[in-house]
């Protein structure tokens, strides 16, 4: 195993300050030949260190609601970065998506409403719904692939209040308004999944498994022609690449990894219902997705990090100002502007900025950083 | 029209016999075994005329959002939020001074300012960064709706209609027959038919303003190139301001609207931002025809499905919006 770029990878990579993910993260350029686990950084060890330990120092409203709801909410998020980041397609779907995969776990597992739900095993409810959930985001993306930019935005945003409203009114499967409650993991190896312990190591693993596999895959032959995709399209398809198939291909993956989120969401909430999905929480989605940056994978956890604790904390904040807690949603919509206003690219984008800034001014010291 | 006849003639005669049929439909009396099949020809009339007239209310929304588009290229995602405002200010302005007529010029005005604030402080900044202002959109939108919520709280309104539009009015459409076997004709709204007017005149005039006028020339020429129309020394940035005003002013125009004949309440923005979409989706993209025909469409398929697959009917406006992207992704008339 050579440190040798993927072919075009590095070369591809855009000058700092575009918003294009460089598909490279963790990995130091131009070190000698060392072990794949040497040319992890140290921040990633402690991360992975504090992540692994926390159970011993946090208390389980932190470890369920906070912890837990983050790494749900980011790995839909990460499917969208995925969509955006690599393959230049902003699609409004992947709660949707999300929640169809929470639906047919609730559907054709166990759930409180036994008339509709068909009680299946878990390892053949669980597949299925991942299954069923990547081909509902395959057909979608067949749809919303002849299209580009903002018209994918739009007809993704149709589709995902389609879904919304169909959910609403459809009694013989979806269970209409009410939806579906008492929705829970199974009891696997004798552990109850919805402990706050083991739904924090579980959602965690699921999350840094998702992670792995968006990195992964961005640095396979797949990935990286996606991302020639996002770049040239044109030049792409003059190279002998199907540009749709990619494209769908992509939306198939993310597809099922929001699958997997949309699962544990489910879990986590024991319920779910139309307003899973609704119009409010689409857009939640993309705002999680753009104010952590686009760049990056790590993005999606970092936005989903902010909005779940200004969700949770809020409403304490409000009251110390003494307005009503239930403005929550402004304070976000408020933040979601400025960052889209301030910086772009989120989080990482300032993050980068910062890191860029200090690189610059390094030299005047007489040090050498780079 | 004649350019489309002589390209596509199959199409053509498909259109039109469909058209022959619904409207031989809509004004042959029917027979017994026809309502047999179909139910009677009262709620099938209904369902036709509610659909018209969700149609124009459509139309009325979507018409400024796919101007804006067309020009700006900029999808204004917060454009249902500014439809929801202009009814809840509409219907404080009927509170406070008893004319419904009032509350138009009123409302047009205070959203069509809104519109070129937005255009002026927000999206000129961040000119030709279409995901940003989509981004920035719906952060409005979302901003918007709980300020709105926060103001005028979770629970429904509906805007006092004045006497002499409500009331029903009898139309010389043959609707069935009453119980002493005489012909009864058909019976609707007032209002309905008042706004399926002002849509039509509205339409008109801005197909008008567009197709006759200097202002419709330049809007036209910024759809088709912007650069060279900066080239030849137009300030773009007031026909912009312009264009934005005016659609964000329909939007608010539509709101009262809306809110006299349904009711306003929170998630209407989001509904009529939806059906502006799929309107402008359908219709096609920058094209006000083509936002009159998707109107249609979409407002015939929701009111014809809600009376005869009332669970399906969002189902059937999103059906058409997946076929039209299927075989035509521009749009009915998008270019």
């Amino acid at each position: 195993m050579t440190d040798t770029p993927p072919p075009g990878a590095r070369n591809a990579t855009p000058p700092a300050g575009a918003a294009r993910p460089s598909g490279q993260e963790g990995g130091a350029p131009g070190s000698e030949q060392k072990l794949w686990i040497e040319r992890i950084p140290a921040g990633w060890w402690a991360l992975a260190i504090v992540l692994l330990f926390m159970p011993a120092v946090a208390n389980n409203f932190w470890l369920f609601q906070v912890f837990g709801w983050t790494f749900i909410l980011g790995m839909i998020a990460l499917s969208l970065m995925f969509l955006a980041g690599y393959g230049g397609m902003v699609s409004l779907i992947q709660m949707s998506v999300a929640a169809m995969g929470g639906y047919m776990v609730a559907i054709l597992g166990p759930s409180g409403v036994e008339t509709i739900s068909l009680g299946l095993p878990w390892w053949l409810n669980i597949p299925l719904a991942i299954l069923i959930a990547a081909v509902f985001a395959t057909l979608v993306g067949a749809l919303a692939v002849r299209t580009e930019g903002i018209y994918t935005i739009m007809i993704t945003l149709a589709i995902a209040s389609a879904f919304f409203y169909f959910t609403r009114q459809n009694y013989g499967i979806f269970n209409g308004y009410t939806g579906f409650n008492l929705v829970v993991p199974p009891m696997l190896f004798g552990v109850d999944w919805r402990q706050p312990v083991a739904f924090y190591y579980l959602s965690l693993g699921l999350a840094v498994l998702c992670y792995a596999a968006v990195v992964y895959v961005s640095r396979t032959p797949f990935g990286l022609a996606l991302q020639g995709v996002r770049d040239n399209p044109r030049r792409m398809a003059a190279l002998g690449f199907n540009v749709t198939a990619h494209r769908i291909a992509a939306y198939t993956f993310a597809g099922a990894i929001a699958a997997i989120g949309g699962i544990l969401l489910v879990w986590q909430n024991s319920q779910i219902a139309p307003g899973t999905a609704g119009l409010p929480a689409v857009f939640d989605i993309l705002v999680i997705a753009v104010v952590g940056g686009l760049r990056r994978p790590s993005g999606a956890f970092i936005g989903a990090l902010i909005y779940v604790l200004l969700r949770t904390f809020s409403p304490d904040v409000l009251t110390a100002f003494e307005l009503s807690n239930e403005r929550f949603k402004l304070l976000i919509g408020l933040g979601f502007l400025v960052v889209v206003f301030f910086s772009p690219d989120g989080m990482l984008g300032l993050y980068d900025r910062w890191k860029a800034n200090r690189g610059r001014r390094d030299p005047l010291t007489g040090k050498e950083r780079e | 029209m004649r350019d489309f006849i002589a390209k596509r003639p199959v199409w053509s005669a498909i259109i039109a016999l469909v058209l022959a049929v619904l409207l031989w439909l809509v004004l042959a009396p029917w027979t017994e075994a026809m309502e047999e099949a179909f139910g009677r020809k009262r709620v099938f009339l209904n369902a036709i005329f509610s659909g018209i007239t969700l149609g124009a209310l459509y139309f009325l929304v979507a018409a400024g959002f796919t101007l804006i588009f067309g020009l700006m290229r900029n999808v204004n995602l917060a454009h249902g939020s500014l439809y929801l405002l202009g009814g809840y200010l509409g219907f404080e302005v009927v509170e406070r001074t008893g004319y419904w007529l009032l509350a138009f010029p009123v409302v047009f005005i205070v959203i069509a300012a809104l519109g070129l604030l937005l255009q002026h402080q927000v999206f000129r900044r961040m000119e030709g960064e279409e995901l940003r202002q989509t981004m920035v959109t719906i952060g409005l939108s979302i901003v918007l709706a709980d300020i709105m919520l926060w103001i005028w709280g979770g629970q429904s309104y509906t805007i006092l209609l004045p006497d002499w539009l409500s009331g029903p009015m009898t139309l010389p459409i043959h609707s069935g027959y009453d119980r002493s076997g005489d012909v009864a004709y058909l019976r609707y709204p007032l209002v309905r038919i008042a706004i399926l007017v002002a849509a039509i005149v509205i339409g008109v005039a801005m197909w008008f303003t567009l197709n006759k006028s200097r202002l419709g020339m330049l809007i036209r020429a910024g759809v088709d190139d912007r650069e060279m129309l900066t080239a030849t020394g137009i300030r773009i940035q007031y026909v912009f301001l312009a264009v934005f005003g005016f659609g964000a002013g329909m939007a608010g125009i539509a709101g009262i609207v809306g809110g006299s004949f349904q009711s306003l309440s929170p998630g209407e923005d989001t509904r009529f931002l939806l059906a502006s979409l799929v309107v402008v989706i359908v219709g096609g993209m920058g094209s006000i025809p083509g936002a009159a025909i998707g109107a249609l469409v979409i407002g015939l398929a929701d009111q014809v499905g809600l009376v005869y697959a009332p669970t399906y009917s969002v189902v059937f406006t999103f059906l058409i919006m997946a076929v039209v992207l299927a075989f035509r992704p521009q749009g009915l008339l998008g270019r």
